[in-house]
């Protein structure tokens, strides 16, 4: 090789071959963003307040789903801790609305800053660690979490804590009204599968992902994949931390249970439904984890039961998620 | 604070140690030597403690209460190993965080539809419910019954790990399957067989705290996790470990809960001791672990060969 850093010149050839995929991938995501602008038209401007709510709540967790995927389907980093950042995001919302700080731009830049500071302090010691331990690492990070919260009487505890009003905003946005509330969660979400689809066609994302293949051949080709890690770590916890923000004034309530250990696990079964190996997947997952909820529950109160074997089958049989399944028929 | 009361609080932080180790033992088995991590664990103690409560309240004997639940959910450990277990060892271990997460969604559902929502309690003999009384200090008779049998179980076990042919069956295992296997150890008989016995380990934790906290859907969602907060900070794979880090985490949770905020409130301010001091309490032990990980990424006690 007479060139003097081979492997970057194939970084950069490498796009053209991965856009092909991005083909499937790109024009589902791009149909489902539309799908969800187009929807509450259909239901009266929202005179009927369910489905748009369920809606906004699909997109807000395809928004945590989306973050988690940057590190699991990206990263290769399975984290069973991701919705401590649900409860960071929203608990910044209610602990700023209960010190007299109402102001949503500070709130959001509140929720943000500490999912980064959390995942930041976190991150350094689980990174430490790869697979299993990471796993137990990143759930037992987020219980600290959790516990922390149901010890914190003063902020509710057990109980949670319940918000006066939606976080304010400058004139025409008022997150109070239902349609706001939905494009704003709408048009997050799309700046987020954005962010996260030229992440993965950035070198920084080539990176990350070389590095879930084989760390030793990353090394040897001269990088340093911890820091990449620990970026891609601290930028997911920053996105779900958004998610946060947004739930917690989508529902204006907010519990430790929102960052319990069995909604990571929620979070996970959605990206891996979805598929993790498609920006598609978690958009796919998330409304269809709603979905399953809203239909399931409504017929049985046991639906966990068959949602419970739903997980088992798709850990045993689910290859590559939905969304592998689609790009699998479709043109390659 | 007095005496007595430091006493009593050692004892129940002993007590909680000595369940977490019943749990921690049986889940670090599985998961250093199976390299499996099973979310569902704690659905055995749950399972332990209402197989217990339905027939203590049948038959209206305790023993025959720690009988059927050993044994009832050693069956359920076999059966879901053949059933679910076994097919997930090759896959990685997104899928078996996945595949026992929902296994526990489903028993949490199931149990509440067998049994109900409210909690079930179990009836403790007579022989049991006294209180032992010595040099001032007034403890319930039951706690130390807890730790007499957890210390029991875990000698015994320390026997059977190191001293029996299983046992040396088992570590070699947990050290170096494949050489383990290349000698004639069959492992898929030996991973079927240490499941169920893990599983019969967290029933009979499950059915001695039973008369305590009594049956409740979910009881072993929590406490599977400080099972691996202990296995961590012990060293995956060494039932030693297990037993030094359930005693370490049993104690300093226990402790910290009961005497951090007081201890909090003579050296700070008042107003933000009461808020800090529970606060503080509650993340102790992952505080613990993560400067344990820092130190020693492998645990205290890992085995030997890895």
């Amino acid at each position: 090789m007479s060139h003097p850093i081979p492997t970057r010149v194939a970084l950069d050839a490498l796009p053209a071959v991965r856009g092909r995929r991005l083909g499937v991938d790109g024009t589902v995501t791009v149909l489902l963003l539309l799908a969800a602008a187009a929807c509450p038209p259909l239901f009266h401007q929202f005179e009927d307040q369910f489905w748009p709510n369920l809606l906004n709540r699909a997109m807000i967790l395809a928004i945590a789903a989306s973050s988690l995927n940057l590190l699991v389907g990206l990263g290769g980093l399975v984290s069973f801790g991701h919705a401590v950042y649900l409860g960071i995001g929203a608990y910044a919302v209610g602990i700023a609305a209960a010190s007299g700080i109402s102001d949503g731009l500070t709130q959001l830049a509140i929720a943000v800053l500490a999912s980064a500071g959390f995942a930041l302090l976190s991150g350094v010691v689980a990174l430490k660690t790869r697979g299993t331990h990471f796993i137990m690492l990143t759930m037992a990070f987020a219980q600290m979490a959790y516990f922390l919260m149901v010890g914190l009487r003063q902020y509710g505890g057990d109980d949670g804590l319940t918000l006066d009003s939606r976080s304010l905003f400058p004139a025409p946005i008022d997150l109070e009204n239902a349609a706001t509330m939905y494009y704003a969660t709408l048009v997050l979400l799309a700046a987020i599968v954005l962010f996260g689809a030229c992440l993965k066609a950035s070198r920084f994302g080539l990176i990350v992902m070389a590095s879930k293949g084989s760390e030793r051949r990353v090394r040897t080709q001269g990088f340093n994949p911890v820091p990449y890690r620990l970026a891609l770590y601290v930028a997911a916890g920053m996105l779900c931390g958004i998610a946060g923000f947004l739930q917690a004034n989508l529902s204006t309530f907010i519990t430790p249970a929102m960052m319990s250990w069995t909604q990571s696990g929620e979070l996970l079964f959605m990206i891996i439904l979805g598929g993790t190996g498609a920006i598609a997947g978690p958009l796919l997952g998330a409304l269809l984890f709603v979905l399953i909820q809203e239909l399931l529950g409504s017929i049985t109160s046991y639906w966990t039961l068959y949602f419970g074997f739903g997980l088992v089958a798709v850990a045993l049989y689910g290859k590559g998620g939905l969304m592998g399944q689609i790009m699998r028929g479709g043109p390659r | 604070m007095n005496i007595a009361l430091v006493v009593s609080q050692i004892v129940n932080g002993v007590q909680f140690a000595l369940v977490l180790f019943l749990l921690a033992a049986g889940l670090s088995l599985v998961f250093g030597i199976m390299k499996f991590i099973n979310l569902a664990h704690g659905v055995f103690y749950m399972a332990g403690a209402y197989i217990g409560a339905t027939v203590a309240v049948s038959t209206g004997s305790f023993l025959l209460a720690i009988v059927a639940a050993v044994l009832g959910t050693f069956a359920l450990g076999l059966l879901l190993e053949v059933l679910v277990i076994r097919h997930l060892y090759h896959k990685d271990e997104l899928d078996h965080v996945l595949a026992t997460f929902g296994l526990l969604l489903s028993a949490d559902a199931a149990v509440r539809g067998i049994w109900g929502s409210v909690a079930l309690s179990i009836p403790l003999p007579d022989w049991l419910n006294g209180r032992l009384v010595f040099a001032g200090i007034d403890l319930p008779l039951y706690r130390a019954v807890i730790v007499g049998a957890g210390l029991c179980v875990a000698a015994v076990l320390w026997f059977v790990i190191t001293r029996t042919r299983v046992g040396i069956t088992v570590r070699a295992a947990a050290s170096n399957a494949v050489m383990a296997q290349a000698l004639g150890i069959d492992a898929r008989r030996v991973f079927l067989l240490l499941f169920g016995a893990g599983a019969a380990l967290a029933g009979f934790a499950g059915i001695l705290i039973g008369p305590i906290t009594g049956a409740t859907v979910g009881m072993g969602d929590q406490i599977v996790i400080l099972a691996f907060v202990v296995i961590i900070i012990g060293g995956v794979g060494s039932v030693r470990g297990a037993f030094i880090g359930a005693l370490a985490i049993g104690l300093i949770d226990t402790l910290g809960r009961a005497f951090l905020p007081g201890l909090l409130d003579t050296t700070l301010p008042h107003a933000f001791a009461s808020a800090a001091g529970p606060a503080l309490a509650s993340v102790l032990i992952y505080l613990i672990m993560s400067i344990v990980l820092l130190v020693r990424p492998a645990g205290l006690f890992p085995p030997a060969n890895r």
